[in-house]
Formats: structure tokens, sequence, C-alpha cells
């Protein structure tokens, strides 16, 4: 019996570039998109390298610690003063200046 | 030139201790330093030269009167823009963070401050720490101390150049893949990423929480044990800052690596080697085995596998960690008013990120959207396991692991910048003490057509002690000698 093993080719599609730039609200201009476009492609491709691994009943390590929920002890310490609005770009008042909503 | 810039912190400690050289004397000396080399180097984005000659002058005062002063008294440190100092610009080499003064110190800058050590001034980057040459930056490259026509390696690239030339007498770094070592090694200098957990990330901009740690960079093995003893602390801010006790790590500066096991791991002499970076470090195992240590070859299969997994769960982080630059709390705002809000957080992020960042944030996004998340960010969480495992295996049998810390000699300004693929191969022998969490130290072992070349020593989990025996026995016994350079 011959299994003919068909490698997914992993590639990323400008519409999907324009799809995920949105997701990740950065604009990018059309020269961008013809940039990204050929990169992201060209290392997407070694990423692919990865497959060759079998990693079937191996556990992820999202972590290298064995910390588990680390907690405070629930005390007032000091905070931050009102200072903190001069790093505000645009404020009004006493509060942050936001753009309206679509 | 004074000789004080060339001296190391623990001589310039002693010095000031004993009153036989004044701080200020010796800040002032960096910054006339600075005026003459800065111009051809680029290592700062920010100088705090005012700022520090109050401190300076504020210790000489301390000294007089015969108080109590810090590990540190009066040592000038360059400080990577990444690391939040209150009061005082921290840009991040980005034109997001161009104008952010943070209200707050980072912990290491806290630990500093009680140790008096003395802040020069905010150190060139890699844009958010992306990137392994310092070209990234929004303020232009830093150029390497020993060939101004190359990178300095990065991302903590404008750390590693001021110490190397002579404009900060020590540094901090960050590494996530490698940033401290590679421009540690690209310049001649000592630096250590600790442990992960063991220096606190409080106030560190975040690029890849489960990978980085902030280290020294250092003009040699006793002040990078110094610093690091400075800044090792646990810190309840830190969520992923591990409770153990402090500890003076200049206690393990022991010349003696008789019967140690070294383990000369066979991937990190893989192909895209240099053939002077292999006879190097190659070299420099052999002296290793003249002070009575012996060496073996080992194989790590996995990390054939680590480059890749680094990248996709790094870039997966950042887009998740730099979703916060919103541009409305803090950072770059465009000033247009009319925009609705979707359309104003995409232009703030459109002109305030780099072309790498804005690479990073668009790939790390993908590897983790619905349909890729098992086959690219799991799977490499999952590689990540058997690396580690690999380093457990290894350290069963040997004391510490050795290889270089670059596969090549620092490369020409521009070469690599617009293939972002080229620009990440250079990480592939750093990034497997990152995904492991191990420590791992880059010291010099020599130079080839005039350029550095580093090696690095890698130990198990909180074996800072090993690394440091290592390191102090070569050196020591070896020394590199590297002059400063005139520029003129």
């Amino acid at each position: 019996m011959v299994t003919i093993l068909v490698e997914r080719k992993k590639t990323i599609s400008k519409e999907q570039i324009e799809s995920i730039a949105w997701l990740a609200r950065i604009e990018i201009s059309k020269k961008e998109l013809e940039l990204f476009s050929k990169q992201l492609n060209d290392i997407l491709a070694y990423f692919s390298k990865i497959d060759e691994v079998n990693t079937k009943s191996i556990p992820p390590s999202y972590h290298v610690l064995d910390l588990v929920n680390v907690l405070r002890k629930d005390e007032v310490k000091p905070s931050l003063s009102k200072d903190i609005f001069q790093i505000v770009p645009q404020t009004k008042g006493k509060f942050v200046k936001a753009p309206r909503m679509a | 030139m004074p000789s004080y810039i060339e001296l190391p912190a623990y001589e310039i400690v002693k010095r000031i201790k004993d009153q036989e050289l004044m701080a200020e004397d010796y800040i002032a000396s960096l910054y006339e330093r600075i005026k003459k080399v800065e111009k051809d180097i680029h290592a700062y984005i920010t100088l705090t030269e005012d700022l520090a000659l109050k401190k300076a002058r504020e210790i000489d005062k301390k000294v007089k009167q015969r108080e109590k002063t810090g590990r540190l008294c009066g040592v000038g440190i360059a400080i990577k823009d990444n690391i939040c100092t209150r009061g005082i610009r921290t840009t991040c080499a980005s034109h997001m963070l161009e104008d952010f003064v943070p209200p707050y110190d980072a912990t290491v800058i806290s630990r500093i401050k009680d140790e008096d050590g003395v802040i020069m001034g905010k150190a060139n980057m890699d844009e958010f720490a992306m990137g392994s040459s310092t070209e990234f930056s929004y303020f232009g490259p830093t150029h390497n101390p020993w060939d101004l026509g190359r990178v300095p390696g990065g991302s903590s690239g404008g750390s590693a150049a001021a110490v190397a030339s002579g404009m900060a007498t020590l540094a901090l770094g960050s590494d996530t893949g490698g940033s401290i070592r590679c421009p540690a090694s690209f310049c001649s200098v000592v630096g250590l990423k600790p442990t992960y957990g063991l220096v606190s990330r409080f106030g560190l901009i975040a690029y890849a929480n489960s990978l980085e740690q902030i280290g020294p960079i250092t003009k040699d093995v006793r002040d990078c044990a110094l610093l690091l003893s400075c800044i090792a602390s646990h810190d309840p801010l830190d969520n992923t800052s591990v409770d153990r006790p402090q500890e003076d790590y200049t206690k393990y500066l022991i010349d003696d690596v008789d019967g140690m096991k070294l383990g000369v791991v066979k991937e990190f002499f893989g192909e895209g080697t240099q053939d002077s970076v292999e006879k190097g470090v190659l070299e420099a195992i052999t002296k290793l085995e003249e002070l009575g240590s012996d060496h073996q070859e080992i194989s790590l299969k996995s990390l054939q596998y680590a480059l890749p997994s680094y990248y996709i769960i790094a870039m997966s982080e950042a887009s998740s960690n730099l979703a916060r630059y919103d541009g409305l709390r803090y950072g770059y705002r465009i000033p247009n008013k009319s925009y609705d809000w979707s359309t104003v957080y995409s232009k703030n992020r459109r002109f305030g990120f780099g072309f790498e960042v804005k690479r990073r944030i668009i790939l790390g996004t993908f590897a983790l959207s619905t349909g890729y998340y098992d086959e690219y960010y799991l799977k490499a969480q999952k590689i990540r396991t058997l690396i580690k495992r690999d380093f457990d295996m290894a350290f069963k049998k040997f004391d510490v692991l050795i290889g270089p810390t670059m596969p090549i000699l620092p490369f020409k300004i521009g070469e690599k910048v617009q293939d972002p693929l080229k620009m990440y191969m250079c990480d592939v022998d750093s990034v497997p003490a990152n995904l492991a969490g191990i420590p791992s130290i880059s010291i010099p072992c020599g130079f080839s057509k005039g350029l550095p070349i580093g090696f690095q020593i890698m130990a198990p989990p909180f074996r800072e002690d090993l690394l440091l025996r290592v390191a102090f026995s070569f050196q020591k016994n070896f020394p590199v000698s590297a002059k400063l350079r005139s520029y003129e």
C-alpha cells in the first residue's frame, strides 16, 4: 500500500495579511502589503520546519517556572499620582479624550 | 584621556569609597568621553548628564561624611531604553514612545539607585527589542566600537557599545532571544542572561514575557557578578519573580574548574557557523581543558527546531503585549481629530511602529488565530518542552554546556536589514537558553581580523554560580586584551 503525503502549503495571501492587519489594528500601505507578502511567506516557509517533529503526546510548556496562582496580600500601597495625566496625548479636563466610536 | 574610564566598576567603587577618586570627576570624565566618541558610535538615545552629576555630588558628600554607601557607589551605568526610569523618557527606540516619560521606576532601577549607581542615560536598541543588530531603532543604528561600519549586535546594542567604548562602566540590557549575549559577543564585553524569574521584570517594557530577562553587560566577569548581585531579588510586583534568598554572586568568582564537566553542544556548530568563530570557540574549550576541566561532545537533537519555535512564540506574545499601544492613554497619537475609534487606533499603530515590529505583530496575530493556533503556537510550545527535556538530560551528564554565542562575526551595517529571515538566523545559538529558561553568559575569547568572538556557557536553572566560576577562571587565565580606541 502506498501512502501519498500531501503537504499542505503554508502560505499567507495578501487578503489574509490585510485582514490580520485589521484585526491587529495596524493600517498598512500598498507598498507595505507588497513587501510583507514576500517576507511573511518566506518566514512561514521557514517555520514549517517544525512540522517534521512528532509532538503528539508532548505537553506544551507555556512557562518554564512551576509557579501557580501567585497572589499578593490585599493591602493598600502608594499608587501613581494625578501627574500620570501628563503622559496622555489628548485630554479634556480630568478625562482621556478618545475618538468617537464608529 | 583619564584612565578611569577604562577601569572596571569594582575598582571605581573602591577608589570612590576610599576617597581616592571623586565620583563627580569620574562621571564628568565619562561624559567627556561621550562628547568625543558618541557621534561615531551612537550608543545613547537620551543622556542625563545633569542628573548624573548631581547624583555623583550627593555620593561624594555621603562618602565624605562617612555615611553608608551602596555596592555600586558612584558607578556610571547605561540603561537599555526599554527599562522604565521615572522622570527620564523611555522610548523603546520607537516613535510610538518617543515622548513617553514613565511615572515610575522599574524594580531594577530602584535597586540600582539604592546601591548608589549613577544613571548615565538611556541606551539605543532595536525597536521594542526586536532585532539582532540595533539597526531597527527609530533613532538610527548604533555602530560597533571595534569597526564603525559594522553592527554592535542587538537588541541591547547601545548598552554593549557604551561599555565597550568607555561611555559607561556598566550597563543593563534585556535578553528575549539573545539580546544581551549577542551584543556582548559582538562588542567583546561580558553579558549574562539570568535564569528566568531571577531578576524582576517589573518596569521592563514587555515584548515576549515568557522568555525575557534583564541582565548585566560589563567589562569583566567580576563586574557581572557585582551587578547581578544588586539586581537579583524577589519582587512581589512581578508575579514570575521567584522567591529565593538573595545572594552575593561575587563569592562564586573562583579560579578553579578542575574536574568540571563541560558539554560541547554539537548543534551550536551547525551549518552557517563561520570557521573563524568555530576555531575561536574550540580554542577556548581547549584552554578550559588546560585548566583541568573535561569536555565531551553532546548532541541535543531538538535544538534544530529552537529557532522557528522561538520566533513563533516570541511573535505571538508580542502581538498580544503590543496591543496596549493604542495611542490614547500614552504614546504616539495622530493629530487628526475627525476619524473614528478604529481608524485612529490603526493609524496610530501604522505611524508609531517600525517595519520589524509590524511584521512580528502581524505574524504573531496569524499564529494565534483560529485554525492556525494548533499548528504554530501550540506546536512551538510543545517543542519547547522537548528542548527543556534535552537540556535536563544534558545537565545530568555535564556541569555546564558550551558553544559559540553567535554563529558569525559582527556583520556590516545594512547587510541583513532588508531580509528579516537572514537577521533571525543570527539568533540560532542564543534562543535555546530563553526557551528553556536557563542562565547563559557570553564572554570574549578573542578576535578574528580585528572583530570580536564570544562564547557562551549555559547552566541549569539558578546555577549562575557555575557560569561565573567557569567564566572567571577563563578570563583570569586567558584574558582577552581589548584596548579602548581613540577614534581620532
